[in-house]
């Protein structure tokens, strides 16, 4: 059943998506699709369009379609992005390419593998570890703006993945913690109610961590929230060694 | 496949089953507990909520108040025990929140801020900026990374409970990166799998909220309650439905039809203040009285002529032009992100289209005050469960506590209640397992297939707006009641048309179609059955309030035929039934 969809004055617009099955006899490739330009859709849209009336066996991951779920990430004429974000306006009237983000396994099409990350998250312990737990009863912990702007902007990951997709690093060792989960650390390391700096050590300064961060910045660059996973890696390699200097010099000091 | 077995299974990630999972790993140790979920946790349309949660901390607010202001915004359908129990508990389930990190908005003092909400009698919504759902979700899942004793099925779509006995003992699933169709066997099994805004065609929810857990109930024999109670939010964006926060309105935004009026005040909301005095925006008046009431006037401004009209249907103005950008900026972000990005108007300099776009699902799974269901363990929390706290309508920022509160009740009672049971049978869910791998098989992938997904729910998604949308009467209704039975019966001639095994996005589309059918016939059905009006439901053939006849809950059961009717009483502790007055303070 095709949709009576003229798009803006008949326009239309190619997408070249990848196409890939394993196991299957064909080799993964490129399928070109027409779809109808409307000025107002992002590639989600036309991918969306694409599934439901033209070829319904395209897989690939989506929600929110508002920039917040983290499900849509892929790679857009070469650049990671979110899909519900970018508009066909931006492109057109050339042919659109879109490709699952890169350096991490495909599934199927435009869907990814995550389970690097899904581990790489718990190793670095990013949770809230209180520096001074205190039971319920006695209410919150009292944290100023000033106190919560410290951490805010490393709290706004989505986990959408586009930054270890322009990772250069992470692209050729994948054994590489990566952007978003060291910056998550680093979220944590600055809060004023954590006191797990020294335990997030292991992973955070282990050789896999922030010290192979060679500071490229295109994770900063492509990442849709602005959490600046690039400054947070600074940040945390200046931070773990001061802390190092201080526990060297000031042996017994209260962990922080 | 491995066939495991847990004492607790959790269906569905989001921000109810986190909280589930969490309260079992901590509060019960020795038992198993899993969650299995159609996405990865993060991706969870608890992600979405913007504008705040609700829960009393200020020494100025009562929880008696808190009460009052749900019960009078439910239009006294809600349970009114379930509402003592969420007042009561929201407060330190918030605060547990803080304490696992969420990075909640601060007063200059460093205790916690709180805003102003519609229908709520004092500031008493707790606010992460104007991504609290996202915040609380990603708390709550990196908090959730501290258990290893959690088991997770990340992008596992659970087909069906697998009842046995009397009791639900665990269900089939498929492992979508592989295809693989198998079951999952449980002591007890909480669904958590949020709501179904996606039956309607314009919705604030994301792609995934298909009502997969209402059905799974449904067709096991569990009623779903106050299915006819849908809640529309007057401030989606024109074209995409994103959803502009009520917090907008609770920093003072307000809402003007084409002429540039002020229109709330023409339909008993209260009198509007200049935005320039000192008491705008006034609690429980004008923009902030509740969304049923105010999504009912925008329709009426609809028939009036005094929308504006544009190539996405008709919008009337949100104006927060008077807030100013520091204040747009630092309490709500977002609406300026998304105005900008999707409607490319900022709210700096402009005003906002927006219009009315189903947001919400008061009803849902029936259970008690413990989230359990009628099914011996089955249990069921958040959106997808009807306790009922919203009862007509909900109040704004009551579902993200409702969420921890009940999430942590189903979690004790599923714990209680796993403890006295043995384990599934192996053998019975092997046998099981490999009768849906028949079915869904024989029922999709094996056909050729007449009839496509897209096309039968997009069918779906116009009967229900056009027969049941912010007004209804019986002939629509009957007539969207008619149409889904025949989308039903050509559901029959589905087919897939992928044949792959591995990440089949057009298979999991065809098995959420057939949960939408399902609610899409409960919403139509119990909005037919009953002939009054109240919140959210509003009847122009019947246009009253009945408390004689309807002071009670729907409860909606699936047979072979038409659903069956039958009637709860409304739990009433210290409210008696009243006017619902807003605009009098």
């Amino acid at each position: 059943m095709a949709r009576p969809d003229p798009g803006e004055t008949g326009a239309t617009v190619i997408l070249e998506v990848f196409r890939y099955l394993p196991d299957d006899e064909w080799d993964p490739r490129f399928q070109g699709y027409e779809v109808p330009y409307h000025s107002d859709w992002v590639i989600l849209d036309a991918l969306n369009h694409i599934r439901n009336w033209i070829d319904p066996t395209l897989s690939f991951r989506w929600s929110c379609r508002m920039g917040v779920c983290g499900s849509c990430g892929m790679m857009v004429n070469g650049e990671p992005k979110l899909t519900c974000e970018g508009f066909l306006s931006e492109y057109y009237p050339d042919p659109i390419r879109v490709e699952p983000l890169a350096y991490f396994p495909v599934v199927k099409d435009l869907v990814i593998n995550l389970d690097d990350f899904m581990a790489k998250l718990p190793a670095v312990k990013s949770w809230l570890i209180p520096q001074d737990p205190k039971p319920l009863s006695e209410g919150e912990y009292l944290q100023s703006p000033a106190e919560l702007a410290q951490y805010k902007r490393f709290s706004m990951c989505i986990n959408c993945m586009l930054c270890y997709s322009a990772c250069p690093v992470y692209g050729l060792d994948s054994s590489f913690v990566g952007p978003a989960a060291l910056a998550l650390a680093h979220r944590y390391n600055l809060d004023s109610r954590d006191g797990g700096q020294r335990d997030r050590a292991e992973a955070v300064m282990s050789h896999e961590g922030i010290w192979e961060c060679t500071y490229v910045g295109d994770c900063t660059r492509v990442c849709p929230k602005d959490v600046d996973p690039a400054g947070a890696i600074q940040m945390a390699k200046l931070s773990y060694a001061t802390d190092w200097v201080r526990s060297v010099l000031l042996p017994g000091r209260k962990r922080r | 496949m491995d066939l495991p077995t847990h004492d607790v299974l959790i269906v569905g990630g989001g921000g109810a089953g986190l909280r589930a999972a969490i309260a079992i790993a901590e509060e019960s140790p020795d038992l198993s507990v899993a969650i299995v979920s159609k996405v990865y946790p993060m991706r969870s349309h608890t992600v979405s909520a913007e504008g705040g949660a609700a829960a009393v901390i200020k020494e100025t607010d009562s929880l008696d108040d808190h009460a009052y202001d749900t019960i009078s915004g439910s239009d006294w359908l809600a349970d009114q025990d379930a509402v003592e129990a969420l007042v009561r508990e929201a407060p330190e389930e918030m605060i547990q929140l803080e304490h696992w990190g969420c990075p909640w908005s601060r007063q200059p003092d460093g205790q916690i801020a709180v805003r102003a909400f519609g229908g709520m009698t004092i500031e008493r919504t707790w606010f992460a900026a104007d991504k609290t759902g996202f915040h609380m979700l990603h708390t709550l899942f990196q908090t959730s990374l501290r258990f290893p004793s959690i088991t997770r099925y990340d992008e596992w779509f659970v087909t069906s409970l697998i009842v046995q006995d009397g009791r639900c003992q665990g269900v089939t699933v498929i492992e979508l990166r592989t295809g693989a169709i198998g079951a999952i066997g449980a002591r007890a099994v909480i669904i958590c799998t949020g709501g179904a805004g996606r039956v309607f065609p314009f919705t604030t929810n994301g792609n995934i909220k298909t009502g997969d857990g209402m059905a799974l109930a449904y067709r096991a024999g569990v009623p779903l309650k106050d299915m006819e109670f849908v809640q529309y939010h007057p401030t989606g964006l024109p074209g995409t439905g994103i959803l502009i926060t009520e917090a907008a309105r609770g920093e003072g935004g307000i809402l003007v039809n084409k002429d540039g009026y002020r229109y709330l005040e023409d339909y008993d909301l209260g009198t509007p203040l200049d935005v320039s005095d000192p008491n705008h925006p006034q609690k429980r008046t004008m923009e902030l009285g509740p969304r049923d009431r105010l999504s009912q006037a925008f329709f009426h401004e609809q028939q009036k002529g005094r929308t504006f009209q544009g190539p996405h249907g008709d919008y009337v103005h949100l104006d927060l032009r008077h807030l100013g950008e520091k204040l747009i900026d630092s309490k709500i972000p977002m609406v300026r992100e998304l105005a900008v990005r999707y409607v490319g108007i900022d709210p700096v300099d402009e005003p906002i289209p927006v219009r009315n776009v189903v947001h919400y699902m008061m009803g849902g799974i029936h259970t008690d005050i413990e989230g359990a269901t009628p099914l011996a363990g089955l249990f069921a929390a958040g959106e997808c469960a009807c306790v009922s706290i919203n009862g007509a309508n909900r109040l704004g920022s009551n579902s993200l506590p409702e969420l921890l509160v009940f999430g942590r009740r189903a979690a004790r009672a599923a714990a209680r209640f796993a403890r006295e049971q043995p384990g599934p049978d192996p053998s019975l869910l092997e046998a099981r397992a490999a009768a849906e791998h028949r079915r869904i098989r024989e029922q999709f992938l094996d056909v050729p297939g007449a009839e496509s997904v897209a096309g039968l729910r997009t069918e779906l998604n116009h009967a229900l707006e056009e027969g049941a949308g912010v007004f209804r009467e019986g002939s629509s209704l009957q007539q969207t009641y008619a149409t889904i039975q025949e989308l039903k019966e050509r559901f029959g001639r589905v087919g897939v048309t992928d044949q792959s095994r591995v990440f089949n996005t057009e298979l999991v589309a065809a098995l959420e179609l057939d949960s939408m059918l399902d609610v899409g016939e409960s919403v139509a059905y119990s909005a037919l059955a009953r002939t009054e009006s109240r919140g959210s439901h509003q009847r122009t053939d019947h246009p009253h309030r009945d408390d004689s006849r309807f002071l009670k809950h729907t409860l909606a059961y699936r047979t072979d035929g038409e659903p069956k009717i039958e009637y709860l009483d409304v739990v009433i502790t210290r409210w008696p039934p009243g006017e619902r007055a807003y605009g009098k303070a």
